[in-house]
């Protein structure tokens, strides 16, 4: 039986009818044609479906769309016009963090979330939180020097703000 | 890999749960974080005509501390083990533990009692709850009843959860003092399933380890209590001997799977590496 | 002629890449199209086995099926192929359908094609299908397969050996016979696959109203798959237009004809609708072309200084039930005897290869095919041999290396080198790695019980490849490219090239070639790729063309564009062409550099006042310009890499600390471009080394086939790689450039078992099959 749902997504109110087989990752790129989304093995494995429910990362073909009922569901399309992360898409462009672009929004996931909780992350925890994101193509190191270097950028954001604080 | 068809319901309480599985004929499978049964339902490894979500239901939530033992609600999720401060204190070989298990992203849905209620036997979680003789609280339409974790694990993904029985909550004893633990695993890659895993937990006295508790796991079909390794290190201070006359007791305290991917003698040797090294770290929690 | 150099050699961003990162991709799997239907495939459980009985009756009849398709309704409209190549003389393979005809040949072959309204609702009517297969003995090993009285792999074939050959030079036993020392081993390279992280993806979508097919496919080869559809479905090549948008990874896995792909170009034909198969990840395991495979035994005869004499080496290597189409499975065990030694100044050899058939998947050219094998065992057995002769495996390498200035150079395989840099690249190695430091450390450590190893591999690449590779052979395979460029009437510029882009940058490679022969920025040249019917035909990626050939190519019509620029310019100007060239968006005076007319207004004046022109003037702001390779058949690249490594002697854990590589691709037309292809290729060659590998039991069942079970190479497994290089330009083109996509997986496997197997040395253990994993290093130790 289908069942009707509601959940915002990006900000929008969304209203859809689905069976209950329905994954969040087939609502989000079937239903609506939020595309970002990608699908790499539909089980959790390669982290190429990340989206931000409730604000945290989650696959999202490991929820089922009626399960996101009533939640506040982010995709990389939200996050892009927002402007959250618009620091990170420009490391990840300058350092040619991406090629084939599939794993590009499970990664920016990914190190949205490490930034948000740790401002000045080392290497290896850059790298143990990029555990469950594949990538066939750039061997993570460009990955590894954008987050790396989103963080560093921040963090001397932040010091020269406080030092015009401390001036005043 | 899509799904096969079935229903769903978002169960209200405990009572609900119970009654929608009856209603189902028993043809239904309970959904906590699904980070196990999603994967099963795309692989259509199983097809359930029901699908009831546990999520809902506050008696499955929060951790709070009730004389002398951290209760643990079995929605607590995998990221909670690793931040919460009870947990920290009250739980911590969970809290050593949850760095092993998986990425963040699975973290932020996996839950606890999933986790136990799933039983891989390379799991983590299953392996820290026996060393830390937790219990497991149990709902059933006859009542409430706390198992042992020791008697929980049964088998390969085999509980003493019966059908259409909820696993509410895990209560974990707190540390005592001069308790001390350690954690770790042997993995091909970061958040793998270990190949081999040593959870362990101890009192240290004057006179030496007390109430040791070894689980080891992947070593067999379930968290493997090291008895005789325990039995090796009681009443004695840790140093090499006491540790090699542990590691050799594995000999007797295991009988791991032979593959010809995974010989059990590689299981056995790995297993004596990993608990000697946890042996050498113990730490201090209480 | 005067050419701007402003931007080749600058590390251009890609454009393309912000796209990715707002969400914004391309892919065939993002495609919907109206009335598109999804297809789902029934597969054979079994390794091998004859097809007793197939109802779909039931599954015809399941909510949401809009049609069954077995091989009786499907297979006839679609020629069979075939994957021989007639320059392997004697290879044979049986003739492939769609699906399976009688007889199922892996665990995994198609069986039946289920269209649906929605891929769920086809899996579901899957279920449905009766299949009932009487079991058959399946051929699982290769050795196995050449023993007399073992089945056949189908009965297509008369024989399970696909195709045999030796090289071998004049003076190759003397070589043995004279030697002062011999060293030899025993290797097996493990069965990997691509694992794309976008699976294999088609959309086709054939109009009965007009007979165009159009096939959304995400594959590197358009233009291939134009013709191949073309032929096999007897239509002609101009109605087949086959677009490549952005494609997840592809890494010569996505150049393959596959049964499933064309299954659903041969539905849409038939329903007139559009037909989406997107394979799941279950289903790219078992279905996608897997690579290696191999078992090399191999000997090296060096006389008392060290110097390599001669290599004898026999490699077996198992290819699943068919030789793929149309590049053949045989190319990659070719290209492994023929780069054995091929840094080196040895003088003799033999290469005996024998493919064979097999009840798995097929194997096929996968990223440096062949080279990871040749690297590997040519690597491991020069460092048995300075371990022999108690030599620094930099000094045995020193003394063997092809001199940097004994160029032109023929290697004892045949190969024809016009000018490498191995020594060069030996030295910037060993002082970027600190090597004496690395060592002292390493000794210093092991007195602590850690078992740190170095290993060094020096590679050469083929790339740029002419027609000797697959053309001569027959195959439909092009080695030309093609581009049209244009000026645009308000003076911006369009690049239509044939080479094709999947995320290494071909596209704003193209843009910088062009824009320096144009005098313009590269965001000032559009680049379009991937489309035939907007493209002209050619070669796209394979075989690390796209700088070499497909730059070459664009600097070719740039150039020509810009003289037809100079002589309207001329014209408009009554100025000589030669005094006129192009700068910063406009036409210059060539002595004084002084600006003359702008390129917006050459566009406007040729575009809406041509009118204005001297009569004769040609008007023409497009040039075409198709360029083929010529002079040597391949521009080889060379290199050399080091790993470092930890390995845990009780657990038989590796961790990987550190790579370096210093690779020689000539002209580098982008560094940041290149170094991200050397980075992505050196993991892409660490993965099968310690982690990646199909595994399958005794009855061909392949045990691990998904992502959970087969294990990738991920971020935390992965060490940072340090880049060095040497530019040696090839003179066979304007630009200079060579390949680089495959250099980083060439050797990367070589250097981390050497690197593994020093490491091991203490305890006296050796370490020769890939992936070498913890049960295999703890094997070597003696622990299990």
């Amino acid at each position: 039986m289908k069942a009707d749902i509601t959940l915002t997504v990006n900000g929008e109110a969304v209203r859809e009818t689905v069976e209950p087989r329905t994954s969040l990752a087939d609502l989000l790129r079937d239903n609506l044609r939020l595309t970002g989304t990608h699908l790499g093995c539909e089980m959790g494995a390669c982290g190429a479906c990340l989206v931000l429910l409730d604000g945290v990362p989650v696959h999202a073909c490991l929820v089922l769309a009626v399960q996101a009922d009533g939640q506040k569901v982010e995709t990389i399309e939200g996050l892009n016009e927002s402007g959250q992360i618009e620091d990170l898409q420009k490391t990840f462009h300058d350092r040619n963090a991406l090629q084939c672009g599939f794993c590009t929004n499970g990664m920016l996931m990914s190190a949205h979330a490490l930034l948000a909780g740790n401002s000045d992350p080392s290497r290896d925890e850059i790298r143990d939180a990029l555990s469950g994101n594949y990538c066939r193509c750039t061997g993570y190191e460009a990955i590894v020097d954008a987050i790396s270097a989103t963080a560093e950028h921040r963090l001397s954001a932040e010091r020269r703000l406080s030092k015009m604080k401390g001036a005043q | 890999m899509k799904s096969p068809a079935f229903d769903y319901v978002r169960a209200e309480s405990v009572a609900d749960a119970m009654s929608a599985y009856a209603a189902a004929d028993g043809d239904a499978v309970y959904l906590s974080g699904g980070h196990s049964v999603m994967p099963s339902l795309a692989l259509r490894l199983q097809a359930p005509a029901l699908l009831i979500d546990l999520s809902n239901i506050a008696a499955l939530s929060g951790i709070s501390l009730d004389d002398g033992w951290l209760r643990i609600g079995a929605m607590t999720r995998h990221v909670q083990a690793l931040n919460d401060p009870l947990i920290a204190v009250h739980a911590p070989l969970f809290a050593a533990a949850a760095p092993f298990v998986a990425h963040p992203a699975i973290r932020n849905r996996g839950t606890l009692g999933g986790s136990l209620a799933h039983a891989d036997p390379a799991s983590e979680f299953p392996a820290a709850a026996v060393a830390m003789q937790a219990e497991l609280e149990i709902a059933s339409s006859q009542g409430i009843r706390r198992v042992p974790a020791d008697d929980f694990f049964v088998d390969i993904y085999e509980t003493a959860i019966e059908p259409g029985e909820v696993l509410l909550a895990i209560h974990v004893p707190s540390p005592v003092a001069g308790q001390v633990i350690g954690f770790d695993e042997i993995a091909r890659r970061r958040g793998d399933y270990a190949m081999v895993g040593a959870a362990v937990q101890a009192v240290s006295t004057d006179a030496g380890l007390e109430d040791v508790s070894i689980a080891l796991f992947s070593v067999g079909n379930h968290p493997v209590r090291a008895r005789k390794a325990q039995a090796a290190l009681t009443g004695r201070a840790i140093d090499a001997a006491a540790i090699a006359d542990a590691q050799a007791a594995l000999e007797d305290d295991l009988n791991p799977p032979d593959d010809p991917q995974f010989p059990a003698s590689m299981r056995l040797h790995l297993a004596r590496v990993l608990l000697g090294r946890v042996l050498a770290n113990l730490e201090a929690v209480a | 002629m005067m050419a701007s150099t402003d931007h080749i050699g600058q590390s251009h961003r890609r454009e393309n890449a912000l796209r990715h990162l707002a969400g914004r991709g391309r892919f065939v799997t993002d495609l919907a199209l109206p009335r598109m239907v999804h297809a789902a495939f029934v597969r054979s459980p079994m390794a091998k086995g004859k097809i007793v009985e197939l109802d779909v009756t039931a599954a015809a009849a399941a909510p949401g099926v809009v049609r069954v398709f077995t091989a009786e309704t499907l297979n006839p409209i679609c020629a069979p192929w075939t994957g021989t190549l007639d320059h392997f003389a004697g290879m044979k393979s049986a003739p492939q359908n769609m699906l399976a005809e009688g007889q199922v040949l892996w665990a995994g072959h198609p069986v039946a094609m289920i269209l649906a309204h929605s891929r769920a609702e086809a899996e579901d009517a899957c279920e449905l299908v009766l299949l009932d297969i009487e079991d058959e003995d399946a051929v699982v090993d290769g050795d196995a397969a050449l023993v007399e009285g073992t089945p056949l792999v189908s009965d297509g074939i008369a024989s399970n050996l696909c195709y045999r050959t030796v090289l071998e030079t004049p003076g190759l036993e003397e070589a043995f016979s004279n030697a002062a020392h011999v060293v030899e081993g025993r290797f097996t390279f493990g069965r990997h696959t691509a694992v794309t992280l976008e699976p294999r993806a088609v959309v086709a979508d054939f109009d009965p109203s007009t007979g165009q097919l159009t096939v959304h496919h995400g594959t590197q080869t358009p233009y291939q798959f134009q013709d191949v559809y073309a032929h096999q479905f007897g239509l002609p090549d101009n109605k087949v237009r086959v677009i490549a948008p952005d494609v997840g990874g592809s890494f010569g896995m996505k150049l393959h004809v596959y049964n499933e792909e064309m299954a659903v170009v041969a539905a849409s034909i038939t329903l007139g609708r559009p037909v989406r198969f997107v394979a799941d990840r279950l289903e790219s395991f078992v279905s996608d072309v897997h690579a290696r495979d191999h078992r090399v035994s191999a000997r090296m005869a060096m006389d008392a200084q060290g110097t390599i004499l001669a290599m004898d080496v026999d490699d077996m290597t198992q290819i699943g039930a068919f030789s793929t189409y149309p590049r053949t499975s045989v190319a990659e065990g070719n290209q492994v005897i023929r780069l054995m030694g091929a840094p080196y100044t040895m003088p003799d050899y033999r290469g005996r290869l024998s493919v064979v058939f097999q009840n798995k998947v097929q194997t096929s050219q996968y990223r440096a095919v062949g080279h990871p094998i040749a690297c590997a065992v040519t690597e491991a057995l020069v460092d048995r041999a300075a371990e022999q002769l108690d030599l620094d495996p930099i000094e045995i390498r020193a003394r063997n290396l092809v001199a940097d200035d004994a160029y032109p150079h023929v290697s004892a395989t045949g190969y024809q080198f016009e000018k490498l840099s191995h020594h060069a690249a030996l030295a910037k190695l060993r002082q970027m790695m600190g090597y004496e430091t690395l060592r002292e450390e390493q000794a210093a450590l092991r007195k602590q019980g850690i078992y740190r190893g170095i290993g060094i591999a020096s590679f050469v690449e083929i790339t740029n490849p002419g027609a000797a590779f697959y053309g001569v052979g027959g195959a439909r395979v092009s080695a030309q490219d093609g581009a049209i460029v244009r000026l645009t009437p308000s003076g911006e510029v369009h690049c239509a090239i044939s080479v094709t882009e999947q995320g290494q940058g071909t596209e704003t490679i193209i843009a910088q070639v062009v824009a320096d022969q144009l005098g313009v920025t590269p965001d000032q040249v559009k680049v379009t790729t991937g489309d035939t019917d907007t493209t002209p035909s050619g070669g796209a990626t394979w075989a690390c063309r796209g700088a070499g050939i497909g730059g070459e190519t664009a600097l070719r019509a740039g150039r020509r564009l810009q003289a037809q620029i100079l002589a309207i310019a001329g014209a408009v100007l009554q100025a000589e062409p030669a005094t006129l060239a192009l700068a910063e968006g406009a036409v210059i005076d060539r002595a004084t550099g002084q600006e003359r007319i702008t390129l917006a207004e050459i566009g406007r004046i040729a575009t809406y006042r041509p009118d204005t022109l001297p009569e004769g003037c040609d008007n023409s702001l497009t040039a075409v310009q198709h360029f083929a390779p010529t002079g040597y058949p391949f521009d080889f690249t060379n290199g050399i890499q080091a790993s470092h490594v930890e390995v845990d002697i009780e657990t038989g854990v590796t961790r990987l600390l550190k790579h370096w590589v210093v690779e020689d691709c000539g002209r580098i037309i982008n560094p940041l471009l290149v170094d991200a292809q050397i980075r992505g290729g050196v993991v892409q060659g660490l993965g099968p080394a310690f982690f990646e590998e199909c595994m399958y039991d005794d009855m061909g069942q392949m045990t691990n086939a998904s992502l959970a079970d087969y294990l990738v190479p991920m971020a935390g497994e992965m060490p940072d790689i340090e880049i060095a290089h040497i530019e040696t330009p090839t003179l066979d083109t304007i630009l200079g450039a060579k390949g680089v996509g495959e250099a980083g997986t060439a050797a990367a496997g070589a250097a981390a078992m050497n690197a593994v197997n020093d490491a091991l040395r203490p305890m006296g253990a050796r370490i020769s099959q890939t992936p070498m994993t913890p049960l295999r290093i703890l094997t070597a130790l003696g622990h299990v």
